[in-house]
């Protein structure tokens, strides 16, 4: 299973990267190959304030249409608007081209409710 | 040499040939340039196929042989209830008094279309233990949106805004959807071991804000909500209303009713439980019932009877209003009323005996060959998982896939969300024995192919006109109108 071990994990097949101050949020390669092919990406707005475990957008694939969950709490300050038009690169690259938003979180302490990549493996491994 | 007709009407067409021709006109030509403002015209003129009428046949007769429909297979898709439409629901809905009414026709040159009416929401309020029904909905849909829209009505009497509508995990896709039409937050209930709603958990999201609980019941994985009558009494204990999703009313005909069960709304689909016509646009019907409390906010017009007279009566001051053009759906009416008179109250309750016999007939055939995540008696449809064929590289819709080459309709599949890899089934009590046995038989045959020739499976179909089609391209760039090469190059 493909998990960058440097990135942490939510129950909701989010994986959240550090950067700094802020951080990078995406869905993991699980959750894309479960998913199948990504047909339309919808994502909020910069300057939206996200809450943690609350959805903050969706993907839609051939099969159905899932939410996203937050991981943390905070303020959007990036919105990748690629995924309007390249919804496959969620599919294709889902740690590196189809990041979906970068959170300013204002509660540092939800990041330790994470899951690290090994813990990661080990839930959806038992489903 | 056979001809396959597998061209667009578009491509067969020849300049100024014609199927028909017209008398020369008796009025005077319109210059539409002159007549119309610039905007209001096409820039290039509509590009109509030119052909004849032999034509028009043929390429029709050949699309609707490369159709699959009830009348020419089995087409067991979960939750869609297809089961066979009698034809004498034809032969009724096409008596000239029935099909040449016009909507505006005055009320006393109308009242057999009336009657038909106002006797079809007796029999659909018995059937559901409700105490009043309109028939205006299109569809199942809108048959939720409306009864939401008189949920928001009754609380706002009341004076209270309550925002919330609970919904299981299981629930059709529909329910979120319409309540978020309707100005509702949803909240999704999450489902126990058993694949029922989890009471105790349900307790910790009711509260003074819940404006009602969409059920249905059976739920999605054909299972009865056995705790439905302290669900109810948790609901209304908080002021709240409860909705029952009819999507699956035909488990329950002449058992019991939403009504007994505690449910203050109900929607049935005249498409799926009372054999009118389904897919391809039905089009449907989605009558709603109400318990007396609900009465006021009902649609207007009301059909009601007074004295020996039928009237449409839009006097109701707090009714949510029209919901439909007209009267709604009246042809489908005319089929659901043929069906309910034909098969009478015993008939009906059959219905359901043998539409319950069959799912678990068929469950119990398929057992060998696929994981059942929820190990129970089911009603009229149960779920399958391809989790055990998945391990092996192949999934549930590739399993799809190849059904299609032994000529059935594959069931539902990746629905519900919470079963991974899986399959609905709804065998419907309209099949035989043999139709079901053979359709087990099947299923095992690719269970078998999954683990000794898997590519079979992943390459199917192979005897369909059309392979697999890209759904994703589809879905991502899709093309909704016809252009020749001609108008693509403007």
């Amino acid at each position: 299973m493909n998990l960058p071990k440097e990135f942490k994990y939510s129950e909701e097949h989010e994986w959240v990267k550090e950067e700094g101050d802020k951080v990078r949020i995406g869905i993991t390669d699980f959750a894309q190959s479960e998913l199948g092919d990504i047909v339309f990406v919808e994502l909020p707005e910069e300057g939206d304030e996200v809450e943690a475990d609350e959805p903050f957008g969706s993907v839609e694939s051939v099969k159905t249409v899932s939410e996203l969950y937050a991981p943390v709490t905070g303020k959007v300050v990036e919105v990748n608007e690629e995924l309007d038009d390249s919804p496959e690169f969620v599919n294709e690259s889902p740690y590196e081209k189809a990041w979906m938003i970068v959170v300013e979180p204002s509660n540092k302490e939800e990041m330790d409710e994470l899951m690290t990549a090994e813990e990661y493996e080990e839930m959806v491994s038992e489903d | 040499m056979t001809t396959e007709y597998h061209d667009l009407i578009f491509e067969r067409s020849q300049p100024g040939r014609t199927g028909a021709s017209l008398p020369d006109s008796d009025v005077d030509a319109v210059d539409v340039q002159k007549k119309f403002a610039g905007h209001l015209l096409r820039d290039q003129p509509a590009e109509l196929p030119e052909v004849d009428e032999l034509q028009v046949v043929r390429h029709y007769t050949a699309l609707s042989r490369k159709n699959h429909g009830i009348d020419n297979g089995f087409y067991p898709l979960g939750s869609c209830t297809m089961k066979y439409n009698p034809k004498i629901n034809e032969d009724m809905a096409n008596l000239d008094g029935f099909q040449f009414v016009h909507p505006y026709q005055p009320e006393e040159t109308v009242q057999g279309s009336l009657q038909l009416m106002h006797e079809l929401q007796e029999d659909l309020a018995e059937i559901t233990g409700m105490d009043e029904v309109t028939l205006q909905p299109s569809a199942g849909a809108q048959g939720e949106w409306t009864g939401l829209m008189m949920v928001k009505a009754y609380h706002e009497q009341k004076g209270e805004s309550r925002k919330k509508v609970l919904i299981p995990d299981s629930a059709h896709g529909t329910n979120p959807a319409s309540a978020t039409v309707a100005g509702f937050e949803t909240v999704t209930i999450p489902s126990n071991e058993e694949g029922l709603v989890y009471v105790e958990e349900l307790k910790k999201y009711v509260d003074d804000d819940t404006a009602a609980l969409m059920l249905t019941n059976p739920n999605t994985l054909g299972l009865f909500e056995k705790d439905i009558v302290e669900i109810a009494s948790i609901i209304h204990e908080a002021g709240g209303l409860l909705y029952y999703d009819g999507a699956n009313a035909n488990a329950i005909l002449g058992k019991t009713t939403p009504g007994k069960m505690g449910f203050d709304i109900v929607h049935l689909n005249l498409h799926k439980t009372f054999t009118t016509p389904h897919g391809g646009g039905g089009p449907g019907a989605g009558p709603v019932g109400v318990k007396e409390k609900l009465i006021p906010y009902l649609p207007v017009p009301r059909i009601e009877k007074q004295g020996e007279t039928y009237v449409f009566n839009s006097e109701y001051p707090q009714s949510i209003g029209r919901v439909k053009g007209y009267y709604g759906n009246f042809g489908m009416f005319v089929r659901a009323y043929t069906y309910i008179r034909t098969m009478g109250a015993e008939g009906l309750s059959e219905v359901s005996e043998s539409a319950v016999l069959h799912a678990n007939y068929l469950l119990k055939k398929l057992e060998p060959y696929f994981d059942v995540p929820y190990q129970q008696v089911c009603k009229h449809e149960f779920v399958i998982s391809g989790a055990r064929q998945k391990k092996l590289g192949v999934r549930t819709l590739d399993i799809a896939k190849r059904l299609l080459d032994f000529g059935y309709h594959p069931p539902t599949i990746y629905f519900p969300l919470n079963v991974e890899e899986c399959m609905m089934v709804e065998p419907t009590e309209t099949e035989s024995k043999e139709t079901i046995d053979a359709f087990a038989h099947v299923l095992g045959e690719i269970a078998r192919e999954v683990e000794e020739e898997p590519e079979k499976v992943l390459e199917a179909p192979h005897t369909t006109v059309v392979g697999r089609l890209d759904e994703v391209q589809a879905a991502r760039k899709p093309v909704l109108r016809y252009m020749s090469d001609k108008t693509q190059e403007s």
